[in-house]
């Protein structure tokens, strides 16, 4: 489809990290199927507060599919303060950019894993 | 790779009849039909032999049919126009709630102007309410519009039944007939209707080519005001070529629609009967039986319409969605709304539209390499996960 970059393509085709971890250390979800779009995260964190393993699930178009394999590839192995800062815009940069229209409802895997770190601070701070 | 197109509802192949009826028409036969020397002649009557043909089809009198760009405007002539026709007669138009953009949208410009706009509802195989459509109709009412079928789920309507009651309280009736035309008989005087919308793409023509269909004495005021073609019922010089070819069209429609409608309910059935057992939570969207014979149209739970598409198309097979997510606007196609299909489950919209270019082997492969897809999107899916779990 000539929408779409070769890179959301390839991710799309081939989405890394697609699963759930059993033990994660955080759990991030965002959006809701009514919408179109619905993306969970899951985080694992190891040593020196890095993320040993992040994995997705999504429900959305083949740009939501996209963005959350290319946010769980740029995430894993960073440490949580630099996973918190990875943009919405970085991400479709990564993917050689989004439609117009894409880039609000089907652009949220960097808010889901977001919010799976908050999960893991929370739970840590407990 | 195997190419398997499955989208006739966007377009359909130009038969070659088709195509070597309107090649001279692109070429030395050139000539405008308004005009008074022989070319023009020429021009003129190749248009009125098309017209001849489109009449024919749908059982109506020749010069009762206006030309139009596409169906588009021929359903956007028949809201528009015949509401202006009839503005000092009411300010109330009656359409169903599964009616195309084209009819739609046009009624709700007219609601923007001050025209008031009751919208019939279906039931959840998409079928109108007939009680409902009766009950809406009142003194001011000057147009009833409910389409003869419906393009994305297939249903066919009770147009005969619906044009009766209008007919009952002296209302003009129309019907976008352009999903239905070339498949379903149409009969303008059986169904009683007083004017109908038909597109020469829907029918194997080429695209550009509408028409619509006028009862007699129904006054029309004209969308596009130009010169007196069409009987000064629309404007601008006449696309030869492309009517011609929906001439054509209609002539092999008419000769061949038995056959032609059994083959597609053939292939259609095939996919209707085999996908189900292939893929669990698959659902049939529309009616069971009052169906058009090209239309197999399902929503799949727990995965979103475009992903599926891709995934098709990538192994050569062209569908359509209602997903929101395919839909330029992002919303959800209204006519699943309208049958009462859940926003979620809607998302998994998807549309195999059959064609005569279409042979069993096509439906095969679909069986073949459309439930692995399904399998794949749904272990990406959070909700098939969370309905995993709920299960236990």
């Amino acid at each position: 489809m000539a929408q779409y970059s070769d890179e959301v393509m390839d991710h799309f085709t081939n989405p890394r990290n697609v699963g759930e971890i059993e033990d994660a250390d955080g759990v991030g979800e965002v959006g809701n199927p009514v919408c179109g779009d619905m993306m969970t995260f899951y985080v694992k964190v190891g040593e020196d507060e890095r993320l040993e393993d992040v994995k997705f699930k999504t429900f959305g178009c083949g740009a939501a599919i996209a963005v959350s394999s290319m946010v769980s590839e740029m995430a894993k192995g960073k440490t949580v303060d630099e996973a918190m800062r990875i943009s919405r815009d970085d991400v479709a940069k990564e993917l050689g950019g989004l439609p117009k229209q894409k880039m609000h409802c089907s652009n949220l895997g960097a808010d889901a894993l977001h919010l799976a770190i908050e999960d893991y601070r929370s739970k840590k701070g407990n | 790779m195997r190419e398997v197109y499955l989208d006739n509802y966007a377009a359909t192949p130009l038969p070659p009849e088709v195509k070597e009826a309107m090649l001279p028409y692109l070429g030395d036969r050139y000539g405008n039909p308004s005009s008074l020397h022989s070319r023009g002649d020429s021009a003129r009557e190749a248009v009125e032999e098309a017209r001849d043909k489109v009449a024919a089809l749908i059982g109506a009198n020749a010069e009762e049919v206006i030309f139009t760009s596409n169906g588009t405007e021929a359903n956007n002539l028949a809201v528009k126009g015949i509401t202006a026709g009839s503005r000092r007669k009411g300010r109330h138009i009656v359409v169903s709630a599964v009616e195309h953009f084209s009819v739609l949208h046009a009624a709700r410009s007219l609601e923007k102007q001050g025209y008031e706009l009751t919208l019939v509802p279906v039931d959840e195989y998409g079928l109108i309410d007939l009680d409902e459509l009766a009950a809406a109709i009142d003194e001011d009412t000057v147009l009833v519009s409910v389409m003869a079928a419906n393009g994305e789920v297939g249903t066919i309507q009770p147009v005969k039944e619906a044009a009766g009651i209008a007919a009952g309280r002296e209302v003009p009736f129309h019907t976008d007939a352009i999903a239905a035309a070339g498949t379903v008989p149409l009969d303008v005087g059986e169904l009683g209707v007083s004017a109908l919308s038909l597109s020469s793409d829907l029918i194997y023509g080429p695209q550009g080519v509408g028409a619509l269909w006028l009862k007699r004495g129904l006054r029309v005021i004209p969308l596009l005001d130009g010169g007196v073609q069409e009987g000064g019922r629309r404007g601008g010089t006449e696309n030869v070529a492309g009517i011609v070819g929906m001439g054509r069209a209609a002539e092999l429609a008419a000769q061949n629609m038995a056959a032609r409608s059994a083959r597609l309910a053939e292939l259609r059935d095939a996919l209707i009967a085999g996908l189900p057992e292939k893929v669990a939570h698959l659902y049939l969207t529309g009616h069971p039986s009052q169906r058009l014979p090209w239309n197999a149209s399902f929503a799949v739970e727990f995965i979103e319409g475009e992903g599926m598409l891709l995934f098709l198309d990538q192994r050569g097979v062209a569908v359509s969605s209602g997903s929101a997510c395919t839909s330029r606007a992002l919303k959800g196609s209204h006519v699943l709304t309208a049958c009462g299909i859940p926003a979620e489950r809607a998302q998994g919209s998807i549309l195999f539209s059959f064609g005569l270019q279409n042979t069993m082997e096509d439906v095969d492969y679909v069986l073949e390499v459309f439930p692995p897809i399904v399998d794949r999107l749904r272990q990406m899916s959070p909700l098939y996960a969370k309905y995993l779990k709920e299960r236990g």
